[in-house]
């Protein structure tokens, strides 16, 4: 989230769409029902379903799965023709004014530099034209054909309300209806919120689901102000922190990169990392990457990280690929190309698509190790369950260990929440059994691990022997210990860079944020974003303070808020040029001619002067991005792409088949239904319920009694089509599995018509499994096909095809 | 009229400061009794509060668990309830139907209390030592390393990458054990490592 939970009481208008937060949030949701009570907020949700957010939407408009950005553009491009733009805020705060390379274009749903056979762009035209003074060159009058304002109209100008129509299956009315409501915040003294979750993520295109709101956010300036913001719901408690942390294949913590092997040393790998500022008098911010970059690096090798070995950057691996993500580990998996693989708290049986091959790899492996609280599907992928898990045990070679770890209230330490707050939590019972704490479980493997190395030598144990590990107990770091070392610490005296004979962090002491980080290996700091979470103040993340002064929602002195404690991203961004608040009710930060104050940590240098530099700190231009140059894999702008699986072919682009760039593995291609398949006719859908979470409530007893079943949702039309008695039993399939469920036959979920053809809709929660307290069942993962976001790989659960017949249920 | 008072309504309506003596005047003694009797004794009486958060989604939510007995005090702990943490700015004390039956989960049966083993081509888990899955574990990632960790590409650049073995990082472990899993896993050189960010 750009903003918070508790800020959402701000908002004038709050759409939901690729999410449910009534159901899968609810608790947080009642900000949306605040500021609906208290300011008068309208709610509009768009969805292939009725859910209970859209029982008490003012709006409600469906949409088929999978043509998000159909929609979004269209919604752009009636902001656009009908002057429903903030323009102060789009001349001064977005890239909007930037010339475009000549040579970009385009054309038949592809952007110059397609290469079919490698699925990949040659993006070296999506960029500025960059003028002799080093700057990217700008028209401020936005009158130059090929400034991005003037591209990224005619982008959209092909989304009119007739074609979403056509693609979306969504009533032109009620589009226009959405469409106005949206519009209507394009003046400074009314905002929107975004909320979205995996309804958006987990698509083929689901990065450019999202670029697209927030481009839409952007040209209507709500962007860094109190109730507006792009807010990511965010599925689990800590899902936020593991990815700030970096654990993912191609990340470091803090949103820094892996090398790849052409960064073949540390100066080759900091030349692409330079951040040069693209417009005048810009911070550029990430210019201080070194900084972060050696921090870290001291904080995983310390002593033996030396400006002689460039801080031990050899020791980091280098890929080979953009990232071994879930997807390529299964399928390395399925081509016997891995050994062993080790799940902490992740269950990829029921987690990850296409169940049949994530079980035939598993089988592939020599072993499995599991770290887990609850008993879970994967650990037990060898056993017989009949049709719920249909393997033959003495056929599967694979050594499994199955160890107990501790559960949240048996484990101390902090987790990140989807508004970036870190919030401390402390262990209130003992252990069942002789479960463990994570931290125990992976410094007993690596104590041993780098034991084994110091007596038998083998392949380069260098990185292994020194790594830092001086905790007061090696076989089990504190939460505390390790909150230190994410913060960081001064090695040496840090010096005040202007004034070289004051001290700013003596030697030894925690540092007091990442501004105290430096370059030369005289910091360390784990996780430079978290600076700040733990330091000489003591532990910040622990702080119950529920003062909130003028009830702006920010509750400052709870908890610590990444980047130091800062509430709201780019709230500079709501102010306007001059540095005084848009809207003065929802003031945020103002300059007082001399520096920047109010309600939150401003997103800018105190002293920076409002017409000087621009609240897009991150970013080189200094602005927000309408056009993104090469920074995603498939375009600069958004453009509607089909589903891999889909009921209609491309309307836009009738020759592309589902993301042009996303990566598709040898012979998953072949298991995919051809577009308006006649022998998979229907549009399925994933989803989750208001009474469970994921895998782990089925294991919990008053969970499994609320919702002790799998079932499948269907239409009543669709029922009445295939003969489906309410209650009855069904069968669904996909060209790559088949499951057996129970029917609920609901008013809920209507068929979409698009381009005048009817699209039914198949829902498919995800609860069930073959271990816990409910009854056996399936899972969407059955059925859902091999193919992620062609940026960041989320599997594209929400949108695949299926069929459906009526069965004879189990006898009793 | 089917109503049920509670000790302290009863209290009250018949006049709680001479409850002692009126209230045998009245002849009302052996009711009184007999109604304290059935009514359960407050249970988080003597129980340890600790503050921790909901394990489930994003939002956070803050709860408060009680236990008998106190870990701060070196004591076994066995949590009895939890509850919304009133406090907390964005739960303010509320739980949705998943936070309000935590309780479940922590004592759920199907918690796991003991390391197992699943040899090749059984069809059981059987019981084994830390120290035994351990060591076993160790050992199979060095062996498995040491046979297949590429040094150098074959444009002879250092690469220093293991790609036979994977990791898959939790969604709800602390940042603190994101960390510690953070350093283990890359000073293996381990690259198939990923989170549960997407699903």
């Amino acid at each position: 989230m750009t903003n918070s939970w508790t800020d959402i009481r701000n908002t004038d208008l709050v759409v939901i769409m690729g999410g449910n937060a009534a159901e899968a949030h609810p608790c947080g949701f009642k900000w949306v029902t605040e500021a609906k009570a208290n300011r008068g907020a309208k709610l509009i949700v768009v969805d292939p379903r009725f859910t209970r957010s859209a029982s008490v939407a003012d709006v409600y408009a469906p949409i088929r799965q999978g043509s998000d950005i159909a929609f979004l553009l269209g919604v752009m491009n009636y902001c656009i023709q009908n002057g429903k733009v903030q323009w102060d805020y789009v001349k001064a705060f977005t890239n909007a004014a930037f010339i475009v390379k000549d040579g970009f274009e385009y054309k038949d749903g592809l952007f110059t530099g397609y290469d079919e056979t490698k699925r990949d762009y040659d993006k070296s035209s999506w960029d500025y034209v960059i003028g002799d003074d080093g700057y990217a060159v700008v028209d401020d009058t936005l009158t130059h054909p090929r400034c991005v304002w003037n591209m990224l109209k005619a982008h959209v100008s092909v989304y009119t309300p007739e074609m979403v129509e056509r693609i979306c299956g969504t009533p032109k009315e009620k589009f226009l209806k959405v469409a106005e409501m949206i519009s209507e915040c394009s003046t400074p003294t009314k905002t929107m919120t975004s909320m979205y979750a995996l309804g958006w993520t987990q698509h083929s295109k689901g990065s450019q689901n999202i670029r697209s709101m927030a481009m839409l956010q952007l040209v209507l300036g709500n962007i860094g102000v109190r109730g507006g913001g792009m807010n990511a719901l965010r599925g689990h408690s800590n899902i936020q922190g593991l990815t700030d942390v970096g654990l993912m294949s191609n990340l470091l913590p803090g949103y820094m990169t892996l090398p790849t092997e052409k960064e073949v040393d540390f100066d080759s790998y900091m030349a692409t990392r330079g951040f040069k500022p693209l417009r005048p008098n810009q911070m550029s911010y990430w210019q201080n990457y070194r900084k972060f970059f050696v921090s870290f690096l001291k904080s995983m090798w310390g002593p033996a990280a030396t400006p002689e070995n460039h801080f031990a950057y050899d020791w980091l691996p280098k890929l080979d690929v953009p990232g071994y993500d879930v997807l390529r580990a299964f399928e390395l998996m399925n081509q016997g190309k891995m050994t062993g693989y080790i799940c902490q708290g992740f269950n990829p049986l029921l987690a990850a698509p296409n169940r049949t091959k994530l079980t035939a790899s598993l089988s592939k492996l020599k072993f499995l190790v599991t770290m887990d609280p609850l008993d879970t599907e994967t650990s037990r992928f060898w056993e017989n369950h009949g049709e719920f898990n249909d393997v033959d045990p003495s056929q599967i070679q694979t050594e499994v260990y199955q160890l107990p770890s501790t559960c949240f209230a048996e484990d101390e330490g902090s987790l990140t929440n989807s508004g970036r707050w870190l919030q401390w939590h402390w262990p209130g019972g003992t252990a069942p059994g002789e479960a463990k704490t994570d931290n125990w479980i992976m410094a007993q493997i690596y104590t041993r691990l780098r034991d084994l190395y110091r007596k038998e030598g083998g392949a380069f144990p260098d990185p292994i022997v020194n790594l830092d590990w001086s905790y007061a107990d090696p076989g089990e770091p504190t939460a505390e210990e390790l909150a230190k070392e994410l913060n960081g610490k001064a090695l040496a005296p840090v010096m005040d860079p202007t004034d070289p004979t004051k001290v700013v962090v003596e030697a030894g002491k925690l540092v007091p944020s990442f501004a105290a980080l430096r370059d030369d290996g005289s910091t360390t700091s784990g996780c430079w974003i978290y600076s700040g979470c733990f330091n000489e103040n003591g532990n910040n993340m622990a702080r119950r303070d529920t003062s909130d002064p003028d009830e702006t929602g920010a509750y400052s002195k709870w908890a610590f808020s990444w980047p130091v404690n800062r509430r709201i991203l780019y709230n500079r961004a709501s102010a306007d040029l001059n540095g005084k608040a848009w809207d003065p009710s929802r003031k945020l930060i103002e300059w007082d001619g001399q520096k920047w104050s109010g309600y939150d940590v401003p997103d800018i240098a105190p002293t920076a002067k409002p017409q000087d530099v621009g609240p897009f700190i991150m970013n080189a231009e200094g602005v927000s991005r309408l056009f993104v140059r090469g920074m995603m894999r498939d375009g600069p702008f958004p453009a509607h792409y089909e589903p891999f699986e889909s009921p209609v072919t491309n309307l836009i682009a009738p020759k592309v088949r589902g993301n042009p760039a996303a990566r598709v593995f040898k012979g998953d291609f072949a298991q995919f239904a051809e577009p308006a398949s006649q022998e998979f006719p229907y549009a399925a859908t994933s989803y989750r319920l208001t009474e469970h979470f994921h895998y782990w409530t089925k294991h919990v007893w008053v969970n499994a009694v609320l919702q002790p079943e799998f079932f499948v949702e269907i239409s009543e039309e669709l029922a009445k089509e295939k003969g489906i008695v309410k209650g009855g039993w069904v069968r669904v399939w996909s060209k790559r599995g088949s499951i057996k469920a129970k029917v609920v036959v609901t008013k809920r979920i209507k068929p979409l018509i698009c381009d005048g053809k009817p699209v039914h809709v198949v829902g498919i929660p995800l609860h069930w499994g073959f271990t816990g307290a409910a009854k056996k069942g399936f899972g969407p993962n059955s059925l859902t096909p091999f193919v992620g976001d062609a940026n960041i790989e989320t599997p594209e659960y929400k949108a695949f095809l299926v069929n459906i017949e009526p069965i004879a249920g189990p006898v009793a | 009229m089917n109503m049920e008072l509670s000790r302290r309504q009863f209290l009250a309506a018949t006049g709680a400061g001479v409850a002692g003596t009126a209230l045998g005047a009245f002849g009302f003694g052996e009711i009184e009794a007999a109604h304290a009797e059935a009514i359960r004794a407050f249970k988080l009486v003597n129980t340890t509060e600790t503050r921790n958060t909901c394990p489930y989604c994003s939002v956070a939510c803050g709860i408060i668990m009680y236990s008998k007995g106190d870990l701060k005090k070196g004591e076994k702990a066995e949590i009895v309830h939890i509850e919304g943490d009133t406090d907390h700015p964005t739960n303010r004390g509320t739980l949705c139907p998943k936070g309000a039956a935590l309780l479940d989960f922590v004592k759920a049966e199907t918690r796991l209390k003991y390391p197992m083993v699943r040899k090749p081509g059984s069809d059981k888990f059987e019981r084994i030592s830390w120290n035994d899955a351990l060591d076993r574990i160790a050992r199979l990632m060095k062996d498995d390393r040491d046979g297949n960790f590429v040094q150098k590409n074959n444009d002879g650049v250092t690469v220093n990458r293991w790609t036979t073995t994977g990791f898959l990082a939790a969604s709800a472990t602390t940042n603190e054990t994101a960390f510690a899993t953070y350093k283990v896993v890359r000073s293996a050189g381990m690259l198939v490592f990923d989170n549960q960010a997407r699903v």
